[in-house]
């Protein structure tokens, strides 16, 4: 039983997974000598000239660009700016919470034995091996008031003629914004919980069993303690992912009706390269440091404290 | 078969059990045919697009009319005014895949070989490093890259992709190579060394090859990074030649009227390589990324 638990869990990953206190590494025995240490910052120095060049440089001249408070007065004053914030929000906490949900319960779901799970699990996993942009577009005239594969199938069907998903209401266009998103990354998160699942010993569900804690009860005192902190890291993870999420918006609404379903990562690249406006994009962007900022720091904290039980 | 051997065994099954467990049984199919719908219908949608006419797009039909591999042939031959470049761009998307994969793992590799095996003295430095940019949105980084890709006479370069992409791909790297790393015994290193060996033989004779299944689990994530991008695809290459397939596609987008069959052909070819190297490595992926915390 627990063999079989093992075998299906490919690499290291049970040891990973579980809080086992491992002695501290050495350093090379006597640390570094002579040459040795001169090839030790050799081998830094590629990674180093990238963050250096790529990252630290692109931070710096972006918090340069954004440094006028007047473009923030600017972005506040403005309509749709103020929509894209009330978008950015509704689309992180229903979008990322519920994927994450989902993830869940469908990690539970393909725990189960029998050859069509595994087999459904194979397929499941491919919205997260297809492309971005193929899935998207799909997505986009899928949802086509007038052609699109929804609709003809709801009038066929039913004889029900069905809305014009993304062009008519900013809130049918911002669901399938969110749906679509949930299809492309919910494969992903569910694979990850169902590691953390597996690697759950079998002994605890069996003492569980003793002390009659099944079903319901068996989840809440057993599976979500041992998994409560993959999931908060995951969730948290996920909503700077979902933050920075350019694709989903771009090509499943666009942005319309009407400039009304832009979130931030969308509305800055479209003030810096369609509106010609560089500087009011980046203070768009940047006025989600004060949510990114205490993710970024709890998180940090999460990872280095739960490096060996992630 | 197992109802025999549940006859056969001594113990008695309780009849309300048998019951609730077909029950649970019957709700778990049912799931699973809901999963199923939920994940082919998007994928459904594109195959029959692609197999469809250009007139037959313009319909109400839920199944294609008369199916036919017309549009891939136009795409496979480019057949087509708006695809007259698409091999040539095929092209620069493998090159700027491949480059990315071989600098994700060479760059990434070298670095955690120094910080984790050779515990060079602040190498927290460059993982924290590492891990901040990990958890920045690359989306977010577009503007000012944008601009400082011009200062460094890279506009309209595939580099300059390869670049990006780098960028975003190595801090993954750092952190898979730096726990799996830890598996490998240093003594390993150590002999190595007294028996005089070089930092640089110690890492191709013993350090790479012991990382191998962690170099395929992050050289395949490093691909479907890039394949995935479009953003910095898109704002830093802009002519025909230099397109890769994602901004070509995108174009088609904001056509008049848009030859969707060709389209959704065009991103099925486009999708192929991805999904089938994903599936080629499958297991070895799944276990890279839990290992080391995630990245979509």
């Amino acid at each position: 039983m627990t063999e079989a638990l093992v075998l299906r869990v490919p690499g290291a990953l049970p040891a990973r997974l579980l809080p086992v206190s491992k002695p501290r590494r050495r350093a090379w025995r006597g640390g570094l000598q002579g040459s040795e240490f001169t090839w030790a910052v050799a081998f830094v120095i590629p990674y180093a000239a990238v963050f250096l060049a790529f990252v630290a440089y692109p931070v710096v001249y972006g918090l340069w660009l954004g440094r006028d408070p007047k473009l923030y007065a600017e972005l506040l004053a403005d309509p749709i700016y103020q929509r894209t914030v009330v978008n950015t929000v509704l689309y992180l906490v229903i979008g990322v919470n519920l994927k994450m949900f989902g993830a869940l319960l469908l990690s539970g779901f393909f725990m189960r034995r029998g050859w069509w799970v595994k087999v459904l699990l194979l397929i499941f996993v491919l919205p997260w091996a297809m492309p971005a942009l193929p899935a998207f577009i799909s997505f986009h005239w899928m949802l086509n008031g007038q052609w699109g594969l929804i609709n003809n199938f709801l009038w066929d069907v039913f004889g029900v003629d069905g809305p014009g998903w993304l062009e008519t209401s900013r809130w049918l266009a911002l669901g399938s914004v969110i749906v679509s998103h949930i299809w492309k990354w919910m494969p992903f998160w569910t694979v990850i919980l169902l590691a953390g699942r597996m690697s759950i010993p079998q002994e605890l569900y069996e003492a569980a069993e003793m002390d009659g804690a099944t079903g319901t009860r068996r989840f809440i005192h057993v599976t979500f303690p041992l998994l409560a902190n993959l999931y908060l890291v995951c969730t948290l993870l996920s909503t700077l992912f979902t933050l920075g999420d350019f694709n989903s918006v771009y090509f499943v609404s666009g942005g319309g009706p009407a400039l009304s379903t832009h979130v931030l990562a969308t509305l800055g690249i479209r003030d810096a390269f369609e509106v010609a406006r560089p500087d009011l994009g980046v203070a768009a962007v940047m006025s989600a440091l004060p949510l990114m900022i205490p993710l970024v720091i709890l998180l940090m904290r999460k990872l280095r404290t739960t490096e060996v039980q992630l | 078969m197992s109802a025999v051997l549940m006859d056969a065994q001594p113990v008695r099954r309780h009849p309300r059990y048998r019951l609730r467990r077909n029950l649970s049984e019957a709700a778990a199919l049912a799931l699973g045919v809901v999963v199923l719908i939920w994940t082919l219908t998007p994928i459904y949608n594109i195959v029959i697009v692609a197999l469809e006419s250009h007139g037959d797009v313009f319909t109400n039909n839920i199944w294609p009319a008369s199916p036919s591999l017309e549009s891939f042939w136009i795409v496979v031959t480019e057949g087509y005014w708006y695809l007259e470049h698409f091999w040539h761009q095929f092209g620069n998307s493998l090159y700027i895949g491949v480059a990315t994969v071989f600098l994700t793992l060479l760059i990434g590799s070298l670095a955690s070989f120094s910080i984790g095996r050779m515990r060079i003295r602040h190498g927290w430095l460059v993982s924290n490093a590492a891990l901040l940019t990990y958890v920045i949105p690359a989306s977010f980084l577009a503007i000012p890259f944008y601009r400082i890709m011009h200062i460094y006479g890279l506009s309209n370069n595939l580099w300059a992709v390869i670049a990006a992409e780098v960028t975003f791909a190595t801090p993954y790297a750092i952190f898979i190579f730096q726990q799996y790393g830890v598996s490998i015994p240093i003594e390993l290193d150590e002999a190595a060394r007294i028996d005089g060996a070089s930092p640089v033989q110690v890492y191709l004779r013993i350090y790479l090859p012991l990382m191998a299944p962690a170099l395929v689990a992050v050289g395949t994530y490093a691909l479907l990074l890039a394949w995935n991008e479009y953003l910095y695809q898109f704002l830093l290459l802009s002519s025909k030649r230099s397109m890769t397939v994602p901004v070509a596609l995108a174009q088609f987008l904001n056509s008049d009227e848009a030859p969707w069959n060709y389209m959704m052909a065009t991103a099925i070819v486009y999708a192929l390589p991805p999904i089938a190297i994903y599936y080629a490595f499958r297991r070895r992926m799944t276990a890279g990324l839990t290992m080391g915390g995630v990245k979509g």
